[in-house]
């Protein structure tokens, strides 16, 4: 029978959740990485047991953890042999160096701060983890701020791919309230030339030739907070799905407003519908039913929780525009938790499971597509990220 | 042998169970010779005090030693004699931030 294991990421360590097919009853194991923030952890597809996870600390940085064996033992990529007498530390697993080389890096030095000024690019932290649907040593990452890396040695080096920073808008891009962080990062299981990333606050960019060039994709986007409402940049995206069969229809939730695009991005929709808030963060498909997406309404950008304390799902199964509300299970009083951007992921067993975890530090579970609901962890740490593996 | 004594989370990341850590330094004693023997001898901590590319010292990050603060000494100023000598331990501090 098939297995699900979840990896949760915390702010204060990181968590994986195990069980049978069933998914009734969880064996949690952690906090791996106690006292760190554990922003994504994410497995390769071609070797579920070859996980990467981003463990940063505001004392001492970013560091890069990678297990071979699903999560039982973790090593830092290229920090575990002794260098010999004389030679340099091979540590590099952390190093997250912008290109600045008059070649390909473009000196691109300055992005958009808060108060409209130019502000120098800071690394900070990796938000997200996209393994390589092929190679199990091939990882890229979502950084702040914001640019993609990529590392095709498990993770010991990794470099910037300067097409995205430096294709002509990055003085453009401006922090959201969590930072200028690129924190999506879709590949397209049917073409390997395409990726999709976005960034908050630039919005949405594609790549048709596997990372060289990049274009802006957030035409139809609407968005009141900015000079501009329809500036080509400025949108602050908080999170993009796709379904690997449909690889083209793409799912945004963005700061306000929930849309839609089947052009690969080149033109976006409004399906928000009948949502009571199309505030929120987080937004996934359905594991094989393409039209079938779930979002978490949040009351508003400055009440960063459910509307009238009620925790809910919402579900489409019209690929947007009319929605409902999944409750079973779900706490409908008094909960002011929120869901973050990362923190929604689904398995692919028969009967789909979705998973979330709250701000509250609870993971909740459903093995039916979302009818019901049930805690599998609760009391955790504020939960940052969530991704569900299907194991043999 | 130079004597340095790392916080709780740079050990559990060095796999460090000893409360602190002794190095060899050839030359001068320094924090950067120092810190280069550290991160040789770890490699895993290269970037968690100091740049990878700067080298500067990570704005959390506190030395201390003799009872005194060298956070803002030149990283290659001579560290007191008791630190050379091993009598006392180099500190690596990560800044109190918040209550």
């Amino acid at each position: 029978m098939s297995r699900v294991r979840v990896l949760v990421g915390t702010r204060k360590g990181a968590f994986i959740l195990e069980s049978d097919g069933k998914r009734e009853k969880w064996e949690i194991s952690g906090p791996h990485f106690p006292g760190w923030e554990i922003y994504h952890m994410k497995g390769s597809p071609v070797d579920p047991n070859r996980i990467y996870a981003s463990q940063t600390s505001a004392w001492f940085g970013q560091v890069l953890q990678r297990s071979s064996d699903g999560g039982k033992t973790w090593e830092t990529p290229g920090g575990e042999e002794m260098p010999k007498p004389g030679e340099m530390p091979k540590g590099l697993s952390n190093k997250f160096v912008y290109d600045a080389t008059a070649e390909t890096g473009k000196p691109l030095t300055t992005h958009q701060w808060y108060d409209g000024t130019q502000h120098p690019w800071e690394f900070k932290r990796v938000w997200h983890l996209e393994p390589s649907l092929t190679d199990p040593d091939t990882v890229y990452a979502g950084v702040e701020d914001a640019a993609i890396f990529k590392t095709t040695d498990g993770a010991k080096s990794w470099h910037e791919m300067p097409g995205l920073r430096g294709h002509g808008t990055g003085p453009k891009w401006q922090p959201g309230a969590g930072g200028l962080c690129l924190h999506t990062i879709l590949l397209d299981p049917k073409n390997p030339q395409r990726m999709y990333i976005a960034i908050s606050a630039a919005g949405a960019f594609r790549t048709d030739d596997g990372g060289t060039t990049w274009k802006p994709i957030n035409q139809g986007l609407r968005s009141e907070y900015i000079p501009d409402p329809t500036a080509e940049i400025g949108h602050c995206v908080h999170h993009v799905a796709l379904h690997p069969s449909r690889p083209d229809t793409l799912f945004m939730q963005k700061h306000w407003d929930v849309m839609r695009s089947d052009n690969a991005g080149d033109l976006w929709k409004e399906v928000s519908g009948n949502l009571p808030t199309d505030f929120g963060f987080v937004i996934d498909v359905h594991a094989h039913e393409p039209e079938t997406i779930y979002v978490v309404p949040i009351k508003s950008d400055s009440h960063h929780f459910p509307l009238d304390g009620k925790l809910q799902v919402h579900r489409s199964r019209t690929g947007g525009n009319e929605w409902e509300a999944l409750t079973k299970g779900l706490p409908q009083s008094d909960c002011y938790v929120n869901v973050l951007r990362d923190a929604m992921s689904v398995d692919s067993l028969d009967k789909c499971g979705v998973y979330f975890g709250t701000t509250g530090g609870q993971v909740y579970a459903s093995a039916d597509s979302g009818d019901n609901w049930m805690p599998i962890a609760e009391h955790l740490p504020a939960v940052l990220s969530v991704e569900a593996q299907t194991l043999p | 042998m130079i004597r340095v004594a790392l916080p709780a989370h740079l050990r559990t990341l060095g796999k460090i169970d000893a409360s602190e850590v002794t190095l060899e330094v050839a030359g001068p004693v320094t924090q950067r010779s120092v810190l280069d023997a550290l991160e040789a001898r770890y490699p895993m901590l290269c970037g968690t005090l100091r740049d990878h590319v700067t080298q500067q010292r990570r704005p959390f990050v506190r030395f201390f030693a003799c009872s005194e603060d060298l956070s803002h000494e030149s990283p290659d100023a001579p560290l007191p004699e008791a630190v050379a000598s091993g009598v006392e331990p180099f500190y690596v501090v990560g800044a109190i931030a918040g209550g």
